[in-house]
Parts: structure tokens; sequence; C-alpha cells
């Protein structure tokens, strides 16, 4: 009876000690298991030429990933143009001018719009900007679009990564000390100046690193740019074009992909791709973001 | 001794939310001097002192009610431009905050925001009040480096040039040397008492001896009331209240 | 006036409208989900299954879908708790503050919550190939528990982290161990918190499509075995609104919008929860 209780804290100690490590592999684990089944890929042909490749033909054996890395590159550089002026702007405002009512207010509606899932913005999407653009925005350009574009996929994206660039900027503009305002509010500066000046200077790594989480969001968006992006293999020439995103293509072919050979291989690569991708810009933003916090303690 | 009002308080109170940080100050602040304001800590000296500048204002829900007049002119009126009464004046703060710029930029930042472009001009600014500030000789090989590079005390010392770029008439210092080891204190306040020949100064402490040593007129501040104000050889030798007594005698702090 | 003034001016205007903008894009989206989702809503809508075929049937409701996606996001938040809460209490209780392991373990789950769901997807699909599974609910439910485990993990952390040291100390002064501490003292004081990172983990896991599309396959029935594959709500939006017929489409327009309700109600009851946990922890 005297040793049990010892006994079972050792014991337990042990088990969460196991599950602790185990869980912050799991992204090794990704990245190995992903490799593991690109591997039949990679054997018949070399990464640059996957990636550099425009042409996609998988019943032929051809599986060139450059259209879509295209699609996806112009995708995401279409929402983080249109996330970051309102991103910035919003963040400034709540976290400098806004009174804390307004504050408290705005923070719950912000972590409502990151909670919608990504296919009822695709519903969206399909319902109001698809629409859009084919009846107004490509016309009034002298272009026609079915809608179904870069363009669409970019708004839906940018507003999909508003919550998390707005939550981490605001979070990095308030770990500025309040003493540093002040300093530039003493000299007769502006409340503007001063945020220009002082504010954004000093927050600006972590500002980029929100940024770059919220482009790395946007990078490996799914559902949402699939259901609107229009999903054509070629290499889009203007926002009015389709285009046709890595991760869109991954889910797609979800189906075909066990019938023809290699295909499950090419998509798992795919797959691969996206991830280091993603962990290499998650990696770098989360360090700024670690060097900001210690900033505040 | 001649006191000319530069500064003055009347009524004022401060409220933050529920609770009153000054309950009806009123007094005068007297031209090129130093007047110190004492008190122990949490009694409102910061307060009062960011009352004059209008510092308090970005705190949420803090309600001022009463009149401070700088030059006659009451700086709490709606119509009161806010960024022309804190260029009158220069503030120090406990820890020097360097803005996130060179050393040039730091000094040149309020000229330049105040509209002067001018290169040489901002030179011979940037030149005349580092030498002001003691600080020239120490760096001026490297006016490009951060600011963030200097020591604390230097650091403080290009605080206080900082302050005196944009030509204010009143200095204010939130005790100022408290983050400072000796020597650098000793520099501040040496910087003091050649600079009270052209400014106000204001200057919050909880040092006492500090306060004697700069003080020409003494503010004495308890739980945000006024307790005694006066010349301070008055106040320092022989104090009126009960209360200053037992402060200066250190048995209240 | 001055152009210092103007150009304050300017820019907080701007500023506003920007929020203006996104808080409004907030609105127009839940607006055009009410507006497509409410008229398709009916009885027979959540209480049968789609008639006639695969999906496309003009008969029917959603019920597979709503029952699918609980018993998913159920598994799967299951699933999570049970590896995110001895994690938490580890970083927390054993391990030795800031160090090495705790560092890392914490940037680890931060980079996976980066990870796209599209990639757990592909992962999971791996896993299920190594195990010789098909698509499945059970297939599914591990996918989605290891997207939300990042998710719910941190969400736990970032509470129990707040627990102050002397509630430790005091419990372990009694003579409890470290175990009995962590499971007595910490889980309930930071009980709050923990339900609403388990709330916040199951409505990241009940909306998300991409991670299921190839671990838990599509199906016009209710699954009676963790082997079946399992329809989810995300998924009957995305394969019935891409079909050419209305009567289709608005069981995509119902999912959505029962979907929709579902992550609304999460919202609100974690505020709930968050609100009366950092009213405890203020006194």
């Amino acid at each position: 009876m005297r040793y049990k209780r010892p006994l079972k804290d050792k014991l337990a100690s042990k088990f969460m000690l196991i599950l602790t490590i185990l869980s912050s592999l799991i992204v090794f684990l990704m990245a190995f298991g992903l490799y593991q089944r690109s591997r039949s890929i990679l054997a018949t042909k070399s990464l640059t030429e996957l990636l550099f490749s425009t042409s996609w033909h998988p019943l032929k054996g051809e599986f060139g990933f450059f259209p879509f890395i295209m699609g996806t590159i112009w995708v995401t550089g279409v929402a983080v143009v249109i996330a970051i002026p309102l991103c910035l702007l919003t963040a400034i405002y709540l976290s400098e001018y806004a009174h804390r009512r307004i504050r408290e207010w705005t923070k719950p509606l912000i972590d409502l719009l990151a909670g919608i899932p990504s296919v009822v913005y695709g519903v969206w999407g399909v319902l109001v900007i698809v629409p859009l653009i084919k009846n107004h925005i490509a016309p009034f350009f002298g272009r026609i679009s079915t809608g179904y574009s870069v363009l669409a996929g970019g708004v839906v994206l940018a507003i999909m990564i508003f919550p998390i660039i707005i939550h981490v900027s605001v979070g990095v503009f308030s770990s500025v000390p309040y003493e540093v305002r002040e300093a530039s509010l003493a000299l007769g500066a502006t409340k503007w100046q001063t945020v220009k000046h002082v504010v954004m200077r000093k927050a600006m790594p972590g500002v980029i690193a929100a940024i770059v989480l919220g482009l790395s969001r946007a990078f490996g968006e799914t559902m949402a740019v699939l259901m609107v992006a229009g999903n054509v293999a070629k290499v889009p020439s203007s926002v009015l074009d389709p285009a046709y995103p890595l991760p869109a293509l991954i889910a797609n072919n979800y189906g075909e992909m066990l019938s023809v050979p290699l295909y499950d291989s090419a998509l798992l690569l795919a797959s691969l791709v996206l991830l280091m991708v993603v962990l290499f810009f998650n990696i770098i933003s989360r360090v700024v973001l670690t060097r900001v916090e210690k900033r505040v303690q | 001794m001649e006191l000319r009002t530069h500064i003055s308080v009347q009524n004022l109170n401060v409220f933050y939310g529920n609770e009153q940080a000054l309950k009806n100050i009123t007094l005068d602040i007297p031209d090129k001097n130093i007047t110190v304001i004492i008190g122990p800590s949490g009694c409102g000296k910061t307060t009062l002192l960011k009352s004059f500048n209008r510092l308090i204002d970005s705190i949420d829900g803090v309600k001022v009610s009463g009149k401070v007049l700088v030059d006659g002119e009451n700086i709490f009126d709606p119509k009161v431009e806010v960024t022309r009464i804190r260029k009158k004046m220069g503030l120090l703060s406990q820890k020097p905050y360097p803005l996130p710029m060179s050393i040039y930029d730091n000094i040149a930042y309020g000229p330049r925001i105040h509209g002067i472009k001018d290169k040489k001009r901002l030179d011979e600014i940037v030149e005349h009040y580092l030498k002001e500030s003691g600080l020239w000789n120490e760096i001026k090989d490297r006016l490009h480096s951060p600011a963030s590079r200097l020591s604390v005390g230097q650091q403080q010392r290009l605080c206080l040039a900082r302050g005196l770029a944009v030509e204010p008439e009143i200095i204010l210092g939130d005790e100022p040397t408290s983050a400072l080891d000796p020597k650098s204190s000793q520099r501040i306040e040496h910087r003091f008492l050649v600079l009270k020949k052209q400014y106000t100064i204001v200057i919050v402490t909880h040092i006492l001896r500090q306060a004697k040593r700069l003080a020409n007129y003494v503010v004495f501040l308890y739980l945000g009331e006024l307790i005694e104000h006066g010349p301070a050889e008055d106040v320092f030798n022989n104090p009126k209240e009960e209360m200053t007594k037992e402060y200066i005698k250190g048995i209240i702090s | 006036m001055d152009r210092r003034k103007i150009e304050e001016n300017i820019f907080k205007s701007l500023m506003l409208a920007s929020t203006f903008i996104i808080l409004s894009s907030l609105v127009i989206i839940l607006i055009t989900v009410i507006v497509n989702g409410l008229p398709a809503m009916n009885l027979a809508m959540i209480t049968q299954t789609p008639k006639g075929g695969y999906y496309l049937g003009k008969e029917g409701g959603i019920l597979n879908a709503i029952i699918g996606s609980l018993y998913l996001a159920g598994g799967a938040t299951f699933l999570a708790i049970l590896i995110s809460l001895p994690v938490v209490l580890y970083l927390n209780v054993y391990a030795k503050k800031g160090s090495r392991l705790v560092i890392f373990t914490r940037f680890s789950f931060d980079v996976l919550w980066g990870v796209p769901s599209i990639v757990y997807g592909a992962f999971g699909f791996t896993i299920m190939l190594f195990l010789g599974v098909r698509a499945s609910l059970l297939g599914g439910i591990i996918a989605v528990s290891l997207l939300i485990l990042p998710i719910m993990s941190r969400a736990m952390d970032e509470v129990i982290r707040m627990i102050p040291e002397e509630l430790l100390d005091a419990s372990y002064a009694l003579g409890a161990t470290r175990f009995e501490t962590a499971l007595k003292v910490v889980t309930r004081q930071a009980m709050p918190g923990i339900l609403t990172a388990v709330l916040i983990a199951f409505g990241r896991g009940i909306g998300d499509a991409a991670s299921v599309i190839f671990t838990a396959g599509f199906s016009d029935y209710i699954p009676y075995s963790l082997l079946r594959p399992a329809a989810t709500l995300p998924l009957a939006i995305f394969f019935q609104l891409g079909t050419p017929f209305p009567e289709v489409q608005n069981r995509a327009y119902a999912s959505a919008f029962i979907l929709t309700v579902i992550i609304l109600i999460i919202s609100i009851v974690s505020r709930i929860l968050t609100r009366r946990f950092t009213k405890h922890i203020v006194k």
C-alpha cells in the first residue's frame, strides 16, 4: 500500500513522457510516411523535372506539377495582396485606436470567422463571388469569365486568412512597450506618426511573421479553393483565368488515384511538397514570434 | 527669490475608473527652476506629471476635471491641439526608451515630425543637443548605429537630447535616474542643474537625497492629495505639515 | 488644418473601413448560408437519409451526414483527448519548466497547427495503406484526431500554464504525488478551459473536409461499424453542391446551414466557458 502511490506516479510519468515525445515527432512521421509513398514516382523522374514540367497526363505517366504550383502561387498571391492592407489597418485600429469595449466585441467575431469551415467559405464563394466576377467584374474589363478563377480563389482565401493575420499582428503590436509610444507622443508626434515611425518599425519582424503565417495558411487551404478556382491544369496568365492549385489537385483525384499507376505516389509527393513548403514558412515565422514573445517577458 | 508661474494646476482631479488618483490639486510650478515632486510610491506623482503633457489621455477609462494652465492656456480645453502642448515639453521616463532607430534618427525624429527636412539643419540640431546632454564626445563616431547599443546611462542622456531637440520650454522627468548606476545618475543630475537656466524642470522622485540636491521648489503628495508645497528650503527645513515632517524624517515612506 | 492632422484622419478612416469590410464579410457569409439554407430545412431533411442512389436522388435528407459527422468528430475528439491531456499534464506538471523537451513539444504543436488539413488527409491515407484499412469511419477518425491534436493541446496548454505554481505546491505539501496533483488539482482547476479546448477542437474536426476526403469516404447510409465509410457534413456540402440538380443542391445548403449553426453554438458556449473561467482566475 505504501509503495503503490509512488509506483503509480512513476508509471504515469513514463507513459506521459512517451506520449509527449511521440506527439512531438508527428511532423517527422508525416514527412517520413509521405516520403515513403513518394519514392516510387521519384524513382522514375527527378524532383526538379516533376516540379518544373508542365505536362500533366497521368494516363501516359506524365506528372508535371508546374501548372499546379503556379496555380497555388497565383491564388495565394492574390489573397495576400488583398489581405495585407486590410488586416494591418484593422490590427492597428484594434490595438492602437479602438476602445477596449470595441476590441472586446470585435475579437469573438474575428475568432468566429476563423471557425467557419472552409467548405462553407466555398459555398459562399460559389453563390456570391463567382457570379459577381462572371456578371460584373469580368465584363467591366471586357473579358469573358465563368467566374471560377484565380480572383475568386484569392478573395475567398483572403477572408479565410484575415483572422490569423489580425490575431497575430494585434499580439505583436501589443508586445511593443507602451513607453516607446509615450516617448514618441511626448515629442509631439501624432498618434499616426507614432504608429508609422515607431510601432510599425518595432513590430516589423512580428508583422512579417504574421503575414507569412497567413500566406502558408492560404498556400495549403484546399476545399474552398477547390470549389471556386475553376481547376484547369494550365498556368494562369491573369487573375480572371481559372487555376488549379496543388491542394485542390490532391483532393480532387482521390477517386482515380488508386486505379492509375503511380498516380497515388504522385499525389502523395504533391502532399509532401506542400508539407515542406508550409513547414518552412511556419518554422521561420514561429521562431520570429517566439523571439517577440520573449521580448515581452 | 521672485518666482514666475509657468504651469498652474487648478482643482485637478484624475480618476482611473472609480479610483481617484489625484484629489483636487491646486499648485503653481515656477518658471526656470527645478520643481521636485516627492511622495511614497502610488501617491499620484507620475499621474500628476503625465497630466502636464496629457499622456494620461490614452489610458483606458481615465477621467479628468479641473485645469492645467501652461503659459496661461488650459491644456485640457478640447480645442487645444495636444501635439502642440507636448512639443513644449520633453519627457524622461523611468527607464530610457530609445526609439527603434539610429542615434542620429532618435534626435532627428522630433524635428522631422515637426517638419524640418533640411539635412544640414538636422545635422546641426543633432550635434547641438548631443553636446547639450553631454553625450557628443562619447558617440560622435557612431551616430548611425542603433540607439539600443548604447549603455543605459547613455540611452537616458540620448532621451534627454531627443526631448531637447523639439525645443521645449519644460522638461518632465519621471524618476529619470531610477534605472541608472550612480555615476550615470550623477551625470543626469548635473545636466539638470545646467539646464535649469533655460528650462522649467519638473522631476518626480522618491529619493529624498536627490530631491534635496536638485530642488528649488518641492511638492509633496500623499495618496493623491497635495499635502504641502513651497520653496525647497522651507519644505525641507521647517515643514508645516506633520505628514511632511514624518516623510522627510523617513517615518513614512 | 495641418497636414499631419489630415494624414491622421485619412488613415483613421481607412482603418475603420478595413475593420468594417472584415466584419461585414463575416455577416455576408452568415447571411448567405441562412438565406439559402433555411428554406431547405424541413423535418425530412434531418430525419432521413438520401434516397435513390449515390447521393444523387432527389428525395430524402442528410441524416447520414449529420450522424456521420457527429460520430467522426466525436470519435476524433475522444481520441485526441486521450493523447492531449496526458501530454499537456506532462508538460506542465512533470517536465522541468523551460526544458528542451517542453520547448520543442510546444514548438512542434505550433508548427503542426499550421500544416494544411489536406496533408493530414494524405498522411492518414498512408497510415491506412500501411494498416490495410479502406476508407472508413476509423480512417477518418485517425486523420481528424491528428488534425485537431495540436489545436486541442495548445488550447489546453494555455489554460493549464496559467495555474499558479503555489496551487501545485499546496497539493505537494499535503503529500500528494505529482500524478494525484495533476489529476485532482490541475484538471479540476482548469476544467472550464479544458472543456473550451475540447469544444474548439470538436468544431474544427466537424468542419474539416480535406482531411476526410481520402480517409472517411462517403456513403448514403449511417455507418454501423468503424470499418464502414461514413458521410460527413462538409463533404455532403461539397459533393451535393457540385451536382446539377436543385433538389440535391438544397441538401448541400441545408448541410451548410446545420454545420454553421453547430459552429455558432460551439463558439458561443466556449465564450461563456472562457468568461466563467477568467472570472475565477482574476480573484
